[in-house]
């Protein structure tokens, strides 16, 4: 005989049953049920955020960090859109989600109920896939379904919105789920992602790859999302091959910062090397990457010489930016075991490389990440702030997450990574105020680590609400605030675009952040000259709770190299002396 | 600096998918987001538990966005296949139209004797109109519309394209 459950505990009961332990959210009318029904047990951990906003940003700070879906609760409404940019974001970076969202009861549905909007509507194309569950039969399912469509192929934010009334109706449990079952059966048979890929394709992309006299590989957020052992597959690749490794924005950490063979970041604020290196290469092999315009400059001229191969687990990701000579759809770490397998096997040994890394040497000794000149002794440049907490914190292997700018970039930059799944950024949305939530969701994930947001003084003020959270949770997340008191990424291309007209890129009534930290029970520093820099780090990471640094840097510092937007990658800018006059209309629309 | 059009081929898609609240807005919205272009969509279900649709969209683009719409539309969650027709091979396209003409002597004549050639049936009769039914490929239904505006065309009600691949399989 089977006992009946509410919607509402049936949705706690799955949820803790996919091994949810953590839910993001913020209660309100329409989910007062399912707020009872946690207040009722004891397996889901509910982490109340100040706006739903951080909610998102915080579940993909949790999943990006520990390879686990975030799943976010939420209220019809306005709870409901204000996660719109939360699922936009997850949806560009491909960030495991499950939002469960309220509705108004189902009979009120299309009444202009209060609190209503058509949250199906309004996030069908912000995900990944969504549902409206009307039945609590059906709930259970569902939520089955939502988790593998969110994990599975290329990850993505996955959508239930739940009426009232269906969190309070009953229903037979358990459900005719069984948790144990394999996901792929149960599932609809529409939904196929494509994991392994054509075996002769990777046996040709093999024999590409050992025939290639100046190989590139060219990595992206496709191995952060496929798993750790991606990131060992590509490690071992390389050192079968000798091919240098580039990585997008997403990717760092795939490949480790400290081995010979890295070049850093490609595209737009790239290094030097990367970018040369992808436009003289002979053979490009783009493993989980997707050929974003901040990656590939003007298309026209992007890597002239190269085969390209695309490795890339969504099909629709080949083809779409850059034409390629071969399309591979797999998971990419499931292709570089096959390509190390089929390499091996054939006992391929290493293509001579002199000439190319001779030439990948040169581009090197330009130098292109050295710090410029300070304006005086004691001013702070950013790009040395970041490169100082590295040293200071590097062999902890801390999370590092960033709102969005210069500070973004130069973290990108200078900020070394080594492993896998210690950075956390918004890519391709480019969502200021993602940093905070994010650090938050990632302690959450992995309480013992040092996370830091590096922030700048205009993104962190978008979501500061939730220091908040950080105080109610003794979280002991950490924001190093880059200060130049500009939307610097803005007034840089004022500056490069717009004969240095500052329109409303001024930070203007800035908070003194020091007495915003106390307010919220942090500890606040401020870091004004060079020689408070290395102590006020070390002040920080002394403190055990949560606390928030105010770096006062240089003001007018820009980020270089950059590839002027519709530029090629030769067109470099290294230095700031090099930026001069205005850009014409055809080169500003290509933002 | 001046917005300039790209060249564009004309390709018959047939998409299967799910029957399920939304699927017309998720694949509509799918066009409108990424700026593809609909010349017409038809949507009906097809099996007999209803659980099923095919929905046919005539579509204009380079076939680089060609292939894009199809792999676009390939992974949304409740697309079991997407066939472009026009690259398949032979296929059937058929479309159809009811028209309303309205007027009296020559004019009337004229329209019959024009509805006799393009085969329309005559549906609906008063002493000053008629309503014609004719079918055929998107250019027939162009034309015949061409010719009743100079006869009285008073208003048109069309259903889109649909479309079959050719032979005994089912188009892949």
């Amino acid at each position: 005989m089977k006992d009946e459950l509410s919607g509402a505990d049936i949705l706690v009961e799955t949820l803790s049953a996919l091994g949810v332990e953590i839910v993001f959210g913020y209660p309100g009318g329409a989910v007062l049920p399912i707020y009872d029904a946690l207040f009722k047990q004891r397996k889901l951990r509910h982490i109340l955020v100040r706006q739903e906003g951080g909610a998102a940003h915080a579940a993909e700070g949790y999943a990006r960090s520990t390879g686990k879906p975030g799943v976010v609760l939420v209220t019809s409404g306005p709870g409901a859109t204000n996660i719109v940019t939360g699922l936009a974001d997850a949806l560009m970076d491909s960030i495991p989600m499950v939002v469960i969202t309220g509705q108004v009861p189902t009979h009120l549905i299309g009444t202009d109920a209060f609190q209503e909007a058509d949250t199906v509507g309004i996030t069908r194309h912000c995900t990944k896939h969504n549902y409206l569950v009307k039945d609590p039969a059906r709930l259970a399912a569902t939520l089955h379904e939502a988790f593998h469509i969110a994990t599975s192929g290329r990850p993505g934010p996955v959508v239930i919105d739940l009426p009232k009334d269906v969190q309070i109706a009953t229903a037979p449990w358990p459900a005719d789920v069984d948790a144990a079952a394999d996901p792929v059966v149960r599932v609809r048979p529409t939904y196929r992602p494509q994991e392994a890929a054509d075996p002769a394709l990777i046996e040709a992309a093999v024999e590409m790859l050992a025939a290639a006299e100046r190989p590139i590989l060219y990595t992206g957020g496709g191995i952060i999302n496929s798993g750790p052992q991606a990131s060992a597959a590509l490690r071992q690749l390389q050192s079968l091959t000798g091919a240098p490794v580039t990585s997008t924005l997403m990717g760092l950490g795939a490949f480790p910062a400290s081995h010979p063979d890295w070049l850093g970041m490609l595209g737009m604020h790239g290094t030097y090397e990367a970018n040369l290196a992808m436009n003289e290469a002979d053979l490009i092999l783009a493993l989980g990457a997707r050929f974003d315009d901040r990656v590939t400059g003007r298309v026209d001229a992007f890597a002239p010489g190269a085969k390209k191969i695309h490795v890339d687990i969504d099909r629709s990701s080949i083809n779409k930016v850059i034409r390629v000579d071969m399309g591979i759809v797999g998971d990419v770490g499931r292709v570089l075991d096959e390509m190390i397998r089929i390499w091996r096997e054939r006992g391929h040994a290493r293509v001579d490389q002199t000439d190319w890394q001779a030439r990948i040497a040169r581009w090197r000794a330009k130098d292109c990440l050295a710090v410029p000149p300070a304006p005086d002794a004691q001013a702070i440049m950013p790009q040395t702030a970041i490169r100082r907490l590295w040293e200071a914190t590097h062999a902890r292997r801390p999370i590092i997450t960033t709102e969005v700018g210069q500070h973004q970039m130069w973290a990108a930059q200078h900020f070394g990574f080594e492993d896998p799944n210690r950075w956390l950024t918004s890519g391709g949305l480019g969502t200021m105020g993602y940093g905070l939530p994010a650090a938050i969701g990632a302690q959450l994930g992995d309480p013992d680590a040092l996370v830091i947001d590096i922030a700048g003084e205009a993104s962190i003020q978008m979501n500061s609400q939730e220091m908040a959270t950080a105080t109610q949770y003794r979280l002991p997340v950490k924001v190093f605030i880059l200060n130049n008191e500009y939307m610097g990424m803005v007034r840089q291309w004022q500056e490069l675009t717009y004969s240095s007209r500052y329109s409303e890129s001024y930070s203007e009534a800035l908070p003194d952040f020091v007495r915003l930290a106390e307010a919220y029970g942090w500890r606040g520093l401020r870091i004004d000259t060079l020689d408070q820099l290395d102590d006020g780090i070390a002040a920080m990471l002394d403190h055990p709770g949560p606390v928030m640094v105010d770096c006062r840097v240089t003001k007018l510092a820009n980020c270089f190299p950059m590839i002027p937007s519709g530029a090629a990658h030769t067109d470099m800018i290294l230095q700031a002396n090099e930026v001069s006059g205005e850009m014409d209309d055809e080169a500003r629309a290509l933002v | 600096m001046h917005i300039r059009p790209e060249a564009a081929e004309r390709h018959t898609l047939s998409i299967i998918v799910d029957n399920e609240s939304g699927i017309l807005a998720r694949i509509a919205g799918l066009f409108s987001a990424r700026g593809y272009n609909i010349e017409s969509l038809t949507v009906a279900d097809i099996t007999e538990d209803e659980a099923v649709s095919r929905i046919t969209i005539v579509t204009k683009g380079s076939p680089a966005v060609i292939e894009q719409i199809i792999a676009q539309l390939d992974r949304l969650v409740p697309v079991h296949r997407v066939t472009d027709l026009t690259a398949l091979g032979p296929y059937v396209e058929r479309e159809l139209a009811l028209v309303k003409v309205a007027g009296s002597g020559d004019h009337r004549i004229e329209a019959l004797r024009l509805a006799e050639v393009y085969r329309a049936r005559v549906v609906d009769a008063t002493i000053s109109s008629f309503v014609f039914e004719v079918t055929g490929g998107t250019e027939k239904i162009d034309k015949f519309l061409e010719l009743m505006r100079e006869v009285g065309l008073v208003e048109v009600a069309r259903t889109g394209v649909a479309a079959i691949a050719r032979g005994r399989d089912a188009g892949q």
